[in-house]
């Protein structure tokens, strides 16, 4: 499939700040299942480039804005061509070490209800990837997708315990009994192509865990599948907060508001 | 019980000056000594604040008017061991940051690296100039007899305390000219230079002139701020703060009354977790936005490395013996000593049934805090410290209680007694290493404690390496 993409942010300040920093990791990852075709990044209109790929394989470009700044306005947008690789991330460059997604962060912390879910998803038996699946469906069954219960600093058994939440509280809570079990998992931002009219929002998380044999695979709970030609896989990291795809950093005192509005949908495209 | 001054045999060769001087000076004229140096370290305001015990944040650390002393000998086995293990640790983690080979090789667990907060993914595959992370390395060792050195931890962030070293140097030659006459004492005041000469040789690439270094200081309210100035000025370079520097074209700036000006090298004395809001935590006002990708970039160096820390946690250096064997193909020259780790269920067994006679120390810990000294501990600290281990048995690690060398130490009363040390010494790694004879001795003041940090009633002495006659 072929998805068109529109993610515009913007930050203003108010009063303008003396000068603003800048992580972006808004480039759609290159792998067998995803290639972006047409891709470009701006800032308050300037084109952004990349300065490195890091561990995590994701593209890293730092801005700075100074002098006055009253608004920052990050536009990506372009074209990926996507694949259903049934949630494989196939041929994928990455130096991190699987190991590493083992670690446990404040808002990944598996509390004896999370151990307790993913105790039940190990003993459903059968491989690896099927007792991933058991976990994934048992988190989307445990927590009703609810936009606005959470935010973006709740915990996964903050979010377990409440029952409901977004894409962010069941990656988390994939996360946090995935590696109860021992088995690496992580966060990814990305970009979905919502099917029904007025759902999902454009930007999306999900997990991906280290299944033995095939490599990373991303499990989607809010959806309860795992990627499919619908989803852009961004970047990742230990949780939300470390897989961020933007990242800023005021200098100065001032209210700060944020807007963003993202659009994917489908290229029509002709038959050869 | 191993004392250095006095030996099976009468006293030592390398004390000999110091038991003369001792003896012709005499408790009383010793006393009115240790009141002047007092004072001298007042007026120059040297302090040390001290963390968790309340009273005075300004208390001068107790600065012991004896010297221990080191013979050329002595010395050499102890340097060629510190420079030994510099060196292994720079190549552990060049390797745990790019293959990780000794982790593929099973000798490192691949957990205790990629589990540890200290490892940094965002330094994953990045390539630090001549591959040195950890530039300063702080070895802290014990002696248990006329031969037997033992490591107790490495330090490979950026350990403390040299200022302690330059400044006890300074005062022993102010008041003690005619004893520096008697005896050879090779030099200490050459590590500013030295630290400065590190400092150059790990420019980035893009340093295409004479390197601009700078010491970044999280500012005067840090327990270390005098360390940090005291630095600054003996290398002739700027202390600097977070506010003075910005990044810009992928490279670092700081604020000049002439405009902007191009900075090569950070000696930061600030911790990972607050040098790039950007990158690590976003409240930090002590770092520097977008610093770390100017480093990636090789616009600036950092000196230590962000992620050095991953190689002196307590758990890792139980394996620095392993990593001198895997990466340099020698026999360590320093040994370990004997660590139980209580996340194996076969050590923390033996650690819970002798809680009285070892000591217990937590993986993360530092400075003499969160640790348990069995032989010294009372059954409700035994109780608590089982119940941690218990709750958490991988943040514990526990060893033997060692008889600690002890050297003469001045009492209250001018009189000299022995005293329990250990020893720090500040190898250099640039592209080569470099090391200052002598280092910064702690000593217990209390008879018979066995804890040496400062902020636990040790004090400092100035440390002698006698030169080879």
């Amino acid at each position: 499939m072929l998805l068109a993409v529109r993610h515009r942010t913007t930050y203003r300040y108010d009063p303008a700040v003396a000068g603003v920093a800048m992580r972006l990791k808004l480039f759609p990852s290159r792998f067998d299942g995803q290639k972006p075709r047409r891709w470009r990044v701006s800032l308050n209109g300037a084109a952004v480039k990349p300065d490195f790929t890091n561990g995590w394989g994701d593209e890293v470009a730092t801005l700075f804005l100074r002098g006055g700044v009253p608004e920052a306005e990050v536009i990506a947008e372009g074209e990926v061509e996507t694949h259903d690789l049934a949630g494989v991330l196939r041929g994928f460059r990455e130096a991190l070490k699987p190991g590493v997604c083992l670690r446990e962060t404040p808002r990944t912390r598996a509390d004896a209800a999370i151990a307790e879910l993913a105790r039940e998803a190990d003993a459903s038996g059968g491989s690896v990837l099927s007792r991933a699946h058991a976990l994934q469906d048992l988190v989307s069954s445990r927590i009703a997708y609810v936009p606005g219960a959470t935010d973006h600093g709740t915990t996964a058994a903050q979010a377990l315990a409440a029952g409901k939440g977004v894409c962010q509280d069941h990656a988390h809570v994939i996360i946090a009994g995935a590696r109860s079990l021992g088995w690496p998992a992580r966060y990814v931002a990305g970009y979905y192509l919502a099917h029904i009219e007025g759902g999902d929002v454009a930007t999306h998380a999900w997990a991906e865990v280290w299944v033995p044999d095939l490599g990373w695979v991303g499990f989607d709970a809010s959806n309860d599948i795992c990627p499919t030609a619908d989803y852009i896989r961004v970047c990742s990291g230990l949780d939300a907060a470390d897989a961020a795809p933007l990242r800023g950093h005021a200098e100065g005192v001032a209210a700060e508001t944020l807007d963003v509005e993202v659009g994917v949908a489908p290229v029509a495209q002709t038959q050869q | 019980m191993f004392d250095e001054m006095r030996g099976a045999d009468g006293t030592r060769p390398p004390y000999r000056e110091i038991e003369r001087w001792l003896d012709a000076l005499g408790p009383e004229a010793l006393a009115l000594k240790r009141d002047e140096a007092e004072t001298l370290f007042r007026r120059i305001g040297i302090t040390f604040a001290v963390y968790g015990e309340g009273g005075d944040p300004e208390r001068l650390i107790p600065f012991d008017l004896i010297p221990r002393v080191f013979s050329a000998t002595e010395w050499r086995t102890l340097s060629r061991g510190i420079v030994q293990r510099a060196k292994a640790l720079n190549a552990f983690l060049h390797d745990v940051y790019h293959r990780g080979e000794i982790l593929k090789a099973g000798i490192v667990p691949e957990d205790l690296v990629y589990r540890n907060s200290a490892f940094l993914p965002e330094m994953m595959g990045v390539d630090p100039p001549g591959r040195v992370y950890s530039h300063i390395v702080g070895i802290d060792i014990v002696r248990t007899g006329p031969h037997d050195f033992m490591v107790l931890e490495d330090n490979c962030r950026t350990p403390s305390g040299v200022s302690y070293m330059l400044e006890n140097r300074e005062i022993m030659m102010r008041m003690f000219p005619d004893l520096f006459a008697r005896e050879r004492v090779e030099p200490v005041d050459g590590y500013a230079s030295m630290l400065r000469a590190t400092l150059e040789e790990v420019a980035p690439r893009a340093c295409r002139q004479d390197p601009v270094c700078v010491v970044l200081t999280p500012g005067p309210l840090n327990s270390a701020y005098y360390e940090h100035s005291f630095l600054a000025d003996q290398m002739g370079v700027e202390l600097v703060e977070a506010r003075d520097l910005f990044v810009d074209r992928g490279l670092v700036w700081m604020k000049t009354t002439e405009g902007p000006k191009r900075v090569d090298v950070i000696y930061r004395r600030i911790d990972d977790d607050f040098i790039d809001p950007l990158v690590f935590r976003p409240e930090s006002v002590l770092g520097v936005a977008g610093l770390m990708n100017a480093y990636r970039a090789g616009g600036v160096t950092i000196v230590g490395a962000p992620g050095a820390g991953v190689a002196d946690d307590k758990a890792v250096y139980c394996y620095v013996p392993d990593m001198i064997r895997f990466y340099l193909g020698e026999t360590p020259i320093l040994k370990n000593v004997p660590t139980w780790k209580c996340g194996d269920p076969g050590d923390r067994a033996h650690v819970l049934d002798n809680l009285g006679e070892v000591v217990v120390k937590e993986v993360h810990g530092s400075g003499g805090y969160g640790m348990l000294i069995g032989p010294r501990s009372t059954e409700a600290e035994r109780e608590i410290f089982r119940r941690k281990i218990e709750a958490d048995p991988g943040a514990f690690i526990a060893q033997p209680t060692l008889a600690l060398s002890t050297v003469p130490t001045m009492t209250a009363d001018g009189a000299a007694a022995p005293r329990h040390v250990d020893f720090r010494p500040f190898a250099l790694v640039g592209r080569e290493i470099r090391l200052t004879p002598g280092g910064l001795t702690r000593v217990a003041l209390r008879e018979g404690s066995l804890v040496v940090n400062s902020s636990q009633g040790g004090g400092v002495k100035d440390t002698w390496v006698l030169a080879d006659r």
